[in-house]
């Protein structure tokens, strides 16, 4: 039992007085010279997470990434989650060192839900991004030495102002607020172009959800480290939207099937010719086991 | 050179007791019912800021009558305590028997050592998968920990309103009906106490990996009226 540790809120802090060292480990641990590492760098090979967007719009954010996780040109992951609830109105998606960023994602959702719990009230929206940020910072020197460098995006529904809200940071612990929409990792660049030419103000959830979809794909088609539609696997990115009703997760089923549409589209959009009748989409198979851990079950 | 007076061990004991008896007593009652869904937790307090009822993790929450102060210190250390081992093991590693159990070895210690005794009891339950699992844990002010089935009562009044709750309480209460069980038990049978000065709250199967929901005043009316 550990009274007498202060009236503090700051869980990391509460860490630390009782000898844990969350980012420090990250440092001792995979500066570990046994480990192998990437050619010509003192740098471990470790597996590196791709593309991950958030979009405004009428009702909220919505928030996707891809499934693929790298190890330098290999693919290590094919079934890798970015996208998770911080807490029951916002979300955290993740590019960058994976190892590093599901610890970032951890201590986050539990230290906004220490707060809560012990303030009786949950922080706010702009507290929310700022503690982000300081974990960010904090993991600074294992960006330095070790290059892994964690690049959140936060994203979520302000309940004070009423509308959905979009943070970016680099490794430094800035935190910039972007008005409409942002995308993170190596296929970034692309879906944010992608999605720049069809977003408009008060989009529908559907056509929010088309426009992501539609940015996954193109991130897909020019980067190699960001993994497309899996329908032989049934594999496809993840998505969820937060609205005033909290963190929704898109039904697979759903997901699949926009794909689907997108890909037929795409196919009479360039002439080619009727293939033979496809069979149905597999069903969508992900491992789900790692989800609810900590995750705000809304 | 003077030397202290000598009192015997026992009577300081029961001075103790005594004076942390008198500040509980002060305080209204608290109880928890075992619903077909959960636990509901229900307590007479006038303020809508200042709880009673409180959640400590996923499926534990934490109840205490007597000096705020003091049960609010204990409340927080107790999510610290929650949410440190759920980080270090699992969540599922979490529990409200070692929970009890280091309130216990802290009220003790506090019991014996301090000058001042603490003025609180309290009570950590948990919600089980099923209804046989659920765990109703009473904490006294000298640390004592005394494990209860179906229901559970703190306070100054805990006796009578513990003996109405074995006259009223069945098994398989629906939320509303618990929810009038426990009203009608603390407020015993020459008054009724209004919606504004309950505090509820469940811990309940339905709610996911986080069980605990406060019930507010109009959803509160609504759930006493039907």
């Amino acid at each position: 039992m550990s009274e007498g540790l202060g009236g503090g809120t700051d869980f990391v802090a509460l860490l630390r007085s009782l000898g844990h060292d969350p980012f420090g480990t990250i440092v001792s641990a995979s500066a570990d010279p046994a480990r192998p590492a990437a050619a010509g760098t003192n740098q471990p090979v470790v597996a590196h997470g791709t593309t991950v967007c958030a979009i405004r719009y009428a009702d909220g954010v919505v928030m996707a990434g891809d499934r693929r996780a790298t190890a330098g040109n290999l693919i290590a992951h094919r079934t890798m989650e970015k996208i998770y609830p911080a807490d029951r109105h916002s979300g955290v998606a993740i590019a960058g060192a994976a190892g590093a960023a599901m610890e970032m994602v951890k201590l986050f959702q539990l230290q906004l839900e220490h707060y809560e719990k012990l303030e009786g009230v949950p922080l706010s929206f702009e507290g929310k991004a700022n503690t982000l940020a300081q974990m960010v910072r904090s993991n600074l020197t294992a960006a330095l030495q070790l290059g892994l460098v964690v690049v959140p995006l936060f994203a979520g529904y302000d309940m004070r102002r009423r509308r959905g809200r979009i943070f970016t940071y680099d490794a430094t612990g800035g935190r910039y607020e972007e008005t409409d929409f942002q995308a993170e990792g190596s296929g970034g660049r692309d879906a944010r172009t992608t999605i720049k030419l069809g977003w408009r103000e008060d989009l529908p959830r559907e056509a929010a959800v088309e426009l992501a979809i539609a940015a996954l794909y193109e991130a897909a088609d020019e980067d190699s480290a960001t993994g497309g539609p899996d329908p032989v696997r049934g594999i496809y990115p993840m998505m969820a939207t937060i609205t005033v009703d909290g963190f929704e997760e898109l039904p697979d089923a759903e997901v699949a099937e926009r794909f689907v549409a997108l890909i037929e589209r795409k196919r009479r959009e360039s002439g080619m010719p009727e293939p033979p009748p496809a069979p149905p989409p597999a069903t969508p198979r992900r491992s789900r086991a790692t989800r609810s851990e900590g995750g705000d079950a809304a | 050179m003077s030397m202290p007076f000598y009192v015997s061990p026992e009577q300081v004991m029961n001075d103790k007791a005594q004076y942390a008896r008198k500040g509980i007593a002060r305080g209204r009652s608290l109880c928890a019912v075992a619903y077909n869904e959960g636990i509901l937790l229900a307590a007479e307090n006038p303020s809508e800021v200042l709880h009673k009822i409180s959640e400590i993790y996923d499926r534990i929450a934490f109840a205490g009558v007597g000096k705020y102060s003091e049960f609010d210190a204990l409340r927080r250390a107790g999510v610290q305590f929650a949410d440190v081992r759920g980080y270090q093991y699992s969540r599922e590693d979490v529990d409200a028997r070692s929970l009890a159990n280091a309130y216990a070895q802290m009220m003790a210690h506090t019991f014996t050592n301090d000058i001042k005794p603490l003025e609180v009891e309290i009570l950590v339950v948990e919600v089980g998968m099923t209804a046989a699992e659920d765990q109703l844990f009473r904490i006294t002010f000298d640390g004592v920990v005394l494990d209860e089935d179906h229901f559970s009562v703190i306070g100054g009044e805990a006796e009578p309103i513990a003996d109405r709750l074995r006259e009223s309480w069945q098994d398989g209460l629906s939320l509303g009906d618990a929810l009038r069980t426990a009203r009608a038990a603390l407020a015993g049978d020459d008054r009724t106490i209004d919606p504004h000065a309950l505090e509820v709250a469940v811990l309940s199967r339905a709610n996911g990996r986080r069980a605990f929901r406060r019930i507010e005043a109009d959803s509160l009316a609504e759930l006493l009226g039907s």
